[in-house]
């Protein structure tokens, strides 16, 4: 099967949708490409069924009358040659022929190890959260968070909201930081994060600064953690723990199309093109920013994808987003104890049960995978590349395809598809 | 160890290994998860259980044998009437 465009955008979040309507009502035939089954990413999860929130419902609306096309459940797992995408969906796959892409594939929580970290009930901070908007029963179940940032404070909002019982939230940063970036926030147009902010404060959940999660304990599932506040050692019996620090981009799909990354964000200029001709980048992919960073980002790729004139107005917002990111940035940051939590018989890959002993003498990611294992499960090092990145320093690794487990059938290209632009009505 | 649920709420029935859980529409297939009487959606090397972690499609601790077609990962597979999910814990 085959597919074709002018513009391919990878990933129906906030970015993605932006830069969608902008380039489709000005007449570009869009394709989005999504893994999950409805739009709105994770930030607007589940939205697009319950219309909670305003602010997604408007772009929805704007998204299903602009003439751009969805397919939802749609992996991007390989980038043969350029101007061709290979997707898996469900069962099948099919190729995308694409003059313009833009990448719009968000971000995902940093993990870092910790004895217990492996046990079920253990989850991310917005894991836990998505799962509990997704429908996970929460009513009366004692709930521990660990983590950073807003993001606490908005699973936190959420899993109050559903009947949980947040025990306790654990601040990592400092509280001079911490409370110096809550000052900041109001500069900012960051509309949602404030509503978490506020609404965590109106729950009076009790929590700390300069506070995490040493290890969780349980026979089978998490039954208690041990957390440290302000350098005293606190223990919490609960039914689940999310603990997780701040976000970190999905830079796979940018690293298979070659896109130059830095600090662990993908490169690009003031019209938002990476280093890869017609290849561009918004949101999250430029170093977390939140859903105004990635609205005023896919708007400007959508234009400039469309060769459109570029408002002077989102512009401006585009400077006062990259300000917030650079905040959010130093507050988020994860503390030097953190990456000292896990010990010799710590997992460190999830998938290929590699422990932190295995890695003694490994200097990077290359050597950790060839001697090790690490990161060669099922999820290619997703989660243990990144903490390995923030607990050692070692610099991110190319991807090489398929970048997700994908069927052999779905990494053949179509031979109408490599060799004429032929378009599928 | 099911949410009573509103009347209005339309609900479908799924089996997770041969148990059925009835649930929201718009539930996820690792949200029903929880509703069965252990959170695991694996194990590892050793046997150990493992449940899912991330819920975004990126770690895919979740992933299971969903109506046949295998690694699938149930926090991006939304409950369906008669779905059959079969874990490998």
């Amino acid at each position: 099967m085959r597919e074709a465009c002018d513009l391919v955008v990878v990933g129906a979040g906030p970015g993605g949708l932006a830069a969608a309507c902008r380039a489709a009502e000005v007449g570009l035939d869009v394709l989005v490409l999504d893994a999950q089954p409805e739009p709105g990413g994770q930030v607007w999860r589940g939205e697009a069924r319950k219309g909670a929130n305003r602010l997604a419902r408007r772009w929805f609306t704007r998204f299903a009358a602009s003439g751009a096309r969805f397919r939802p459940g749609a992996r991007v797992v390989a980038a043969p040659e350029p101007g061709v995408l290979l997707v898996e969906e469900g069962a099948s796959s099919f190729a995308v022929r694409y003059s313009r892409a833009v990448l719009a594939t968000g971000a995902r929580e940093r993990f870092l190890p910790f004895p217990g970290w492996t046990l079920p009930g253990v989850l991310g901070v917005s894991g836990l959260q998505v799962l509990v908007k997704d429908g996970l029963p929460i009513r009366g179940k004692r709930v521990v968070l660990a983590g950073t940032g807003p993001l606490l404070l908005a699973a936190a909002a959420t899993i109050h909201a559903h009947g949980g019982e947040v025990l306790y939230m654990a601040e990592q940063a400092s509280a001079a930081s911490h409370w110096g970036f809550a000052l900041q926030l109001w500069r900012h147009p960051a509309r949602l994060l404030q509503g978490a902010w506020m609404s965590a404060a109106l729950i009076r959940v009790p929590t700390s600064t300069d506070a995490w999660v040493i290890a969780a304990e349980g026979e089978g599932r998490v039954e208690s953690v041990r957390l440290s506040v302000r350098g005293r050692e606190e223990q919490l019996r609960c039914d689940y723990l999310g603990a997780a620090y701040g976000l970190v981009p999905n830079l796979e799909v940018a690293r298979l199309l070659g896109c130059e990354t830095s600090a662990g964000a993908v490169v690009v200029n003031e019209r938002l093109e990476t280093r890869v001709p017609k290849v561009h980048a918004v949101g999250e992919l430029l170093g977390i920013g939140g859903v105004d960073q990635a609205l005023v980002t896919g708007e400007l790729a959508g234009l400039v994808a469309a060769e459109h004139p570029i408002p002077v107005e989102l512009e401006r917002a585009w400077h006062r987003v990259r300000a917030f990111a650079a905040q959010l940035a130093r507050h988020d940051a994860p503390r030097a104890e953190l990456r000292r939590l896990a010990t010799p018989d710590t997992l460190l890959c999830r998938c290929e049960d590699v422990p932190m002993s295995a890695l003694e003498g490994c200097q990077n990611l290359r050597e950790a995978r060839l001697y090790a294992r690490l990161g060669m499960g099922a999820c290619q090092g997703r989660t243990c590349g990144t903490a390995a990145q923030t607990l050692f320093g070692w610099p991110g690794e190319d991807v090489r395809p398929p970048c997700l487990p994908a069927r052999i059938g779905s990494l053949r290209i179509p031979s109408d598809v490599s060799s004429t632009h032929t378009r599928e009505s | 160890m099911h949410e009573p649920a509103s009347k209005a709420t339309p609900r479908v029935t799924l089996r997770i290994n041969r148990h059925a859980v009835t649930v929201p529409v718009g539930t996820s297939v690792a949200a029903a998860l929880a509703m069965t009487d252990r959170f695991v959606s694996r194990a590892d090397l050793s046997g150990r259980p493992r449940g899912p972690l991330c819920g975004m499609g990126v770690c895919f601790e979740c992933r299971a044998t969903i109506d046949g077609v295998p690694e699938v990962l149930m926090c991006l597979t939304p409950c369906r009437e008669d779905q059959e999910v079969v874990t490998d814990a």
